[in-house]
């Protein structure tokens, strides 16, 4: 178990955090404009990378904010996090 | 029980040639078995299995050996019955030792909906020509008596599928037993030979170049398991692959006390004893994304704490060691098989938590799909194309945590 730094409340145990994969995925400007393949790739395919991943987590069981990651898919270390949709 | 004596060296350590006709990466279970179907049953031996670190060191040094065929859906059912089958003549197929142990597996169910779930598998299975049955908890407690059926447990065992033919085998030999026999066709194992990236011309793959220089190659046959998606990246191909660390563990040796496996999805445990004496469980996978071969302590944690409400005569057991491997899931806890959008490149990934068991039947398809240039019947279901059309085969309720 490690601590992770939640922008609002400080460093807490990891089991108080839910884990919500690839970051900063938007929403289709224009939903009916996307064609099945653009659709597919919306909903299922996501980056997987070996190394620095930008993530959401969010902070269940204290503020239940949802908070914006960047941590290391080798080391599992959090190089920052921040308030989720901002960008400093 | 004694095992085996084995032979010094069981393969060769070959230089990797310039050219291969089909270079399989990753020698794991499913490479080593794509490698010797490839040779046994199409007589195709101009073939490489590339392993960047030592041969079945991945997860297949790292699974918990079960192997059982009882899955909802009729495509999942079709290939993991075929590769039960083949489990059950693999020995004499390999003419090698592979501890394969028909002991029966008991999915445990610990409410209503669990029961509803659990009773319509059996019927979906026996639909499809699977032993199985439904049974209460009384009749749970007579295959296994140390699992604890009284009601005083936060969640009371409601009975339990049963599937006698399921088993367990000892996944070195195994791993093994595959290697030897590819060698012995011809086919060259490389270890220490780490595929980096791809040489492209056009919509084909000329050469993979690995840390032993490059490789050029008619087909390349991904096995990869959690490092597929790191491979299909730098070919551009996106997936629906998410890599995570799946952790098991063992405790110290004991006297038989455990005659089969037993699984519980509900409070997400599975346990089976090995040969030596060991008791051996896996737990969920780690939630976030990890290639780091090791999990976070609070799942084993959960995954102790459940076994050892459901047997308590574990609560004393030492624990010897905990590992984690890296598995590729995907949406629906369903592989992916089949064709890429490069037309020599074949991905064979997103086995999850669950592939050991498929190693023969999948290794058998992939092998024959690799031959004929086109997805076998079995895999067809399992095309990477299933997330667009959206013809999904939703396993979480027979996969979706344990295995």
């Amino acid at each position: 178990m490690q601590l992770i730094t939640c922008p609002w409340c400080g460093p807490r145990e990891e089991t108080e955090f839910r884990y919500g994969g690839q970051a900063d995925l938007a929403y289709p400007a224009d939903p009916s404009a996307l064609d099945d393949e653009q659709w597919a790739r919306f909903v299922f395919f996501r980056d997987n990378p070996e190394g620095a991943f930008a993530e959401r987590w969010c902070h269940d069981a204290g503020c239940r904010r949802w908070l914006r990651a960047v941590r290391d898919t080798r080391t599992y270390v959090f190089a920052e996090t921040r308030p989720y949709g901002r960008t400093a | 029980m004694s095992t085996p004596e084995h032979p010094d060296f069981l393969w060769r350590t070959p230089e990797p040639k310039r050219h291969y006709d089909v270079v399989i990466v990753g020698g794991g279970g499913h490479g080593l078995a794509t490698a010797h179907y490839l040779a046994r049953n199409h007589g195709i031996t101009n073939v490489a299995v590339l392993e960047r670190g030592w041969l079945a060191g991945g997860n297949m040094a790292r699974n918990t050996t079960l192997i059982r065929s009882n899955y909802l859906w009729d495509e999942s059912a079709a290939i993991y019955e075929h590769s039960l089958k083949l489990w059950e003549g693999l020995e004499e197929d390999l003419d090698y030792p592979i501890l394969f142990s028909q002991r029966g597996v008991l999915n445990l169910a610990h409410t209503e909906q669990d029961v509803r779930d659990s009773v319509r598998r059996v019927e979906a299975n026996r639909l499809n020509g699977i032993d199985a049955e439904w049974l209460g908890p009384d009749e749970v407690a007579k295959i296994c008596p140390i699992v604890n059926v009284s009601d005083g447990i936060r969640y009371p065992v409601q009975g339990a599928t049963y599937q006698p033919r399921a088993g367990i085998a000892k996944h070195d030999y195994v791993a093994w037993g595959f290697a030897r026999r590819a060698d012995e066709a011809g086919i060259d194992i490389i270890q220490n030979c780490e595929v980096t990236d791809f040489v492209v011309d056009g919509d084909r793959v000329t050469s993979v170049r690995t840390s032993r220089g490059d490789i050029a190659c008619g087909t390349v046959a991904l096995c990869a398991a959690g490092h597929t998606s790191v491979l299909l990246d730098r070919l551009g191909v996106r997936t629906p692959l998410q890599s995570h660390p799946l952790q098991a563990l063992v405790s110290e040796l004991l006297e038989p006390v455990h005659p089969t496996i037993v699984m519980s999805n509900a409070v997400h445990v599975y346990v089976s004893q090995a040969h030596k004496g060991e008791l051996v469980m896996g737990a969920g996978v780690d939630g976030y994304n990890g290639y780091g071969r090791r999990g976070a302590f609070h799942v084993i944690e959960r995954q102790m704490a459940a076994a050892v409400e459901l047997f308590p005569v574990f609560a004393r057991a030492h624990l010897l060691r905990s590992w984690a491997g890296i598995v590729d899931v995907t949406p629906d806890a369903s592989p992916v098989v089949g064709h890429t959008p490069y037309e020599n490149v074949l991905v064979n990934a997103g086995w999850g938590t669950g592939g050991f068991k498929a190693t023969p039947g999948i290794g058998w398809a992939f092998a024959d799909t690799v031959a004929h240039g086109r997805p076998h019947p079995l895999v067809a279901p399992f095309a990477l194309d299933r997330f667009v059309t959206g013809a999904l085969v939703d396993e979480h309720g027979a996969a979706g945590v344990a295995h």
